[in-house]
């Protein structure tokens, strides 16, 4: 059933859907980095929210006018002004106002999604009995989605991503750097808008599939799971395109596959999967590979220490150390040292004698500051240096006992 | 209105609009001051999955499992926000952003899996609430406020939330030297010895407490508004964290009062017959307020900032 979705095999509906959620997922995934980069995501949930109230007013005009309300064109028109409006309000808030961007973003989410509601009981005791399916904006439904509503959805989110490709340069330099950007003479305040201009059409066309409240979800999960692969921002921007585009796919095609199986929560919670991965797996920045940093460094510590106590004909005590010179047969189970142990035991100590020459010379300044008490001399310093320093020390001496 | 009609009709869902409001009120001032204005947010979207999961281990709407649900999602919430934040080193929007969209998403799918027809808990339901159903049917009038049996049968939600109002009074007088001083200079607040940590955690639990049991009474959507609305335009109107209280407790009374009653009676001014959301309303008029104050309030420049640089 599942692999039916997949290769788009459960009907006109279902594909329709699948293929809407996919362009939905990549615009929303590319969009949503900028905002991430720019380090402003929540700016999204003021937006989303702020749709409420025009869907709702678009509604009320449309049937004034005699036509049928659920018109899509006309209520995502609606839905867009509304969060224009918003969008301004907020700008206008953290511009000329004391408050923080933060306060502004929850002020606007609040007043404008409570004024929605508010137009919402309003629609509902109109009487007209063809509201049904405007709650659908709050969470998406794809039940009855039309082809006419697939073509808008492709053709938005199409134009979304052209969009982006064509003000991509701009939009990075001000993620990150805006000071800079204002001195290379950019009109930062202009390209916020058009950042946030783009994540309200992402918006827009997003409020027929996963609904308001959980298009946000799209615009920052795809761009935090992309973060995790890459220090590029352009890999960053693609990446985040496929991550979105590949739950919107898998998500649609898998509430498709049963019934009571919602598709926006389930796109939501399919991105959120491949976020958990790449926080536990992605390679330098995940958890994992943290972890194994971790023990490795800890691994060199421990055999560095005991080296240098093997050399002194020291004691070791700690386990650890014991366990992890005996695997690299550098000593013997009773924790006296090998042939090879002895050796590597006589260069650590040796090394640590050159190291503290190199330290206590000025003229090694820069070298002396990349000492740790784990770098092998040789990694810095060119043989003639090292003979040169060796020359300083002398020859072999006796460990005094 | 005769007091026939209001009593029954009309004095719990104000009073329990009231209380909320100014028990989300009080802590959002420090909120909104700390920059966290959004956790308010953050905690009305992933209170719903923790209600769903009450709902399906007891299997019958009764408060107190709900609102344990609810707090226990809270904190879940808050711990992965903080574990994502700092094993991923994301800045903490986008953190809060991936946690709470995903714990709201799960909530709809637990909702639409599990057959809730048969009660009274929908999307819709958590998001404006139902303030005008909290009816008290056994007043007659003024003279049942005396009367033990007919006080007896008031909504339980005006004693839950009233008791919460306590308490978030109680911490914000306990506790309001140290919150004033770790709001506005954590340095300073830790060599005097003050332990920031515990309290900025305490006053988030305390605003996750004063959300959930509003957030039972009136619906998520005024939790958010009244945890950000009313000290914002307070903020716009004095520099002195005492005058900004007073302002916010006002204005938030002031948005209740206001929004309740035009919710219920403004649409037969007008013409119409049916009431429109009481939860809406509210916030749209705590919305008018801080528009006003944004616009006309005494200290809404940002001067300091301008100074400074």
């Amino acid at each position: 059933m599942l692999w039916d979705a997949l290769s788009l095999q459960l009907g006109y509906n279902a594909t329709l859907v699948a293929i809407g959620a996919t362009l939905l997922g990549v615009s929303a995934g590319v969009t949503g980095t900028f905002l991430f980069l720019r380090k402003r995501a929540l700016v999204s949930d003021a937006i989303s929210h702020a749709t409420l109230p025009g869907v709702c007013l678009a509604f009320m005009v449309l049937v004034a006018l005699g036509g049928d309300g659920r018109n899509l064109p006309g209520l995502l028109a609606g839905s867009a002004i509304s969060a224009w409006v918003g969008l301004l309000c907020m700008n206008w808030l953290t511009r000329h106002t004391r408050l923080a961007e933060d306060a502004a973003i929850g002020a606007v989410l609040s007043v404008f999604f409570g004024f929605g509601i508010v137009l919402l009981t309003v629609i509902q005791t109109m009487g007209v009995g063809r509201q049904a399916g405007l709650e659908g904006f709050l969470l998406g439904s794809t039940a009855g989605m039309l082809w006419a509503d697939a073509l808008i959805i492709a053709i938005g989110g199409a134009a979304t991503l052209l969009l982006v490709v064509l003000i991509r340069r701009p939009m990075t330099m001000v993620a990150f750097d805006p000071d800079y950007a204002a001195a290379r003479g950019l009109p930062v305040h202009r390209i916020d808008l058009a950042m946030m201009g783009l994540v309200m059409a992402v918006t827009v066309v997003g409020l027929k599939i996963v609904g308001l409240i959980l298009i946000v979800a799209l615009l920052i999960i795809p761009p935090v799971t992309a973060r995790f692969w890459s220090e590029r921002s352009d890999r960053v921007v693609l990446l985040a395109g496929l991550a979105g585009g590949l739950a919107g796919y898998v998500g649609a095609a898998f509430s498709a596959s049963a019934p009571n199986l919602p598709t926006g929560p389930i796109i939501v919670l399919v991105s959120f999967v491949f976020f958990a991965l790449s926080l536990f797996f992605a390679p330098v920045r995940g958890v994992l590979a943290a972890v194994l940093r971790h023990l490795q460094f800890q691994q060199r510590v421990h055999i560095r220490q005991g080296l240098l106590a093997l050399a002194q004909d020291q004691k070791i005590y700690e386990p650890l150390t014991l366990r992890l010179l005996r695997r690299a047969g550098l000593v013997r189970a009773d924790g006296v040292a090998t042939d090879p142990g002895k050796a590597r035991a006589a260069k650590a100590l040796r090394d640590e004698k050159r190291w503290e020459v190199v330290r206590s010379d000025q003229a090694h300044e820069a070298t002396a500051a990349l000492y740790d008490g784990l770098r092998d001399i040789d990694t810095v310093l060119t043989q003639d240096q090292i003979a040169e320093i060796d020359r300083r020390i002398g020859g072999p001496q006796e460990v005094p006992s | 209105m005769s007091s026939e009609e209001f009593v029954p009709l009309s004095l719990t869902p104000l009073l329990i609009g009231t209380f909320a409001a100014v028990a989300c009120a009080l802590p959002g001032n420090f909120l909104v001051l700390r920059k966290q204005a959004l956790i308010g947010d953050a905690i009305s979207h992933v209170v719903l999955p923790g209600i769903v999961v009450a709902f399906l281990l007891t299997g019958a709407i009764s408060t107190w499992p709900m609102m344990l649900g609810a707090a226990g999602a809270a904190i879940v919430a808050v711990v992965l926000i903080e574990a994502i934040r700092r094993l991923g080193q994301i800045e903490p929007g986008a953190a809060m952003g991936v946690v709470f969209t995903t714990m709201f998403a799960a909530g709809v799918l637990l909702l639409e899996q599990t057959d809730t027809s048969t009660v009274h808990l929908d999307v819709e339901h958590a998001l404006y609430g139902n303030l005008e159903s909290l009816i008290w049917l056994d007043a007659t009038g003024w003279s049942s406020l005396w009367d033990l049996e007919a006080l007896a049968g008031l909504p339980s939600e005006l004693s839950r939330i009233a008791l919460t109002l306590i308490g978030v009074i109680l911490f914000t007088w306990l506790f309001w030297r140290p919150l004033k001083i770790s709001t506005f200079d954590e340095g300073f607040a830790r060599t005097i010895g003050i332990r920031t940590g515990a309290l900025g955690m305490a006053l988030v639990i305390t605003a996750a407490i004063a959300a959930v049991a509003a957030f039972d009474a009136v619906g998520s959507i005024i939790v958010i508004a009244m945890f950000i609305c009313p000290p914002a335009a307070a903020r716009m109107m004095t520099n002195r964290l005492e005058t900004q209280i007073i302002c916010s407790v006002v204005f938030a009374i002031t948005s209740a009062v206001a929004g309740y009653v035009l919710a219920g009676y403004g649409p037969l001014w007008l013409g119409g017959a049916d009431a429109v959301s009481a939860a809406g309303m509210i916030a749209t008029i705590s919305g008018l307020i801080l528009a006003l104050t944004a616009m006309f309030g005494p200290c809404r420049a940002r001067v300091g900032v301008q100074n400074s640089s």
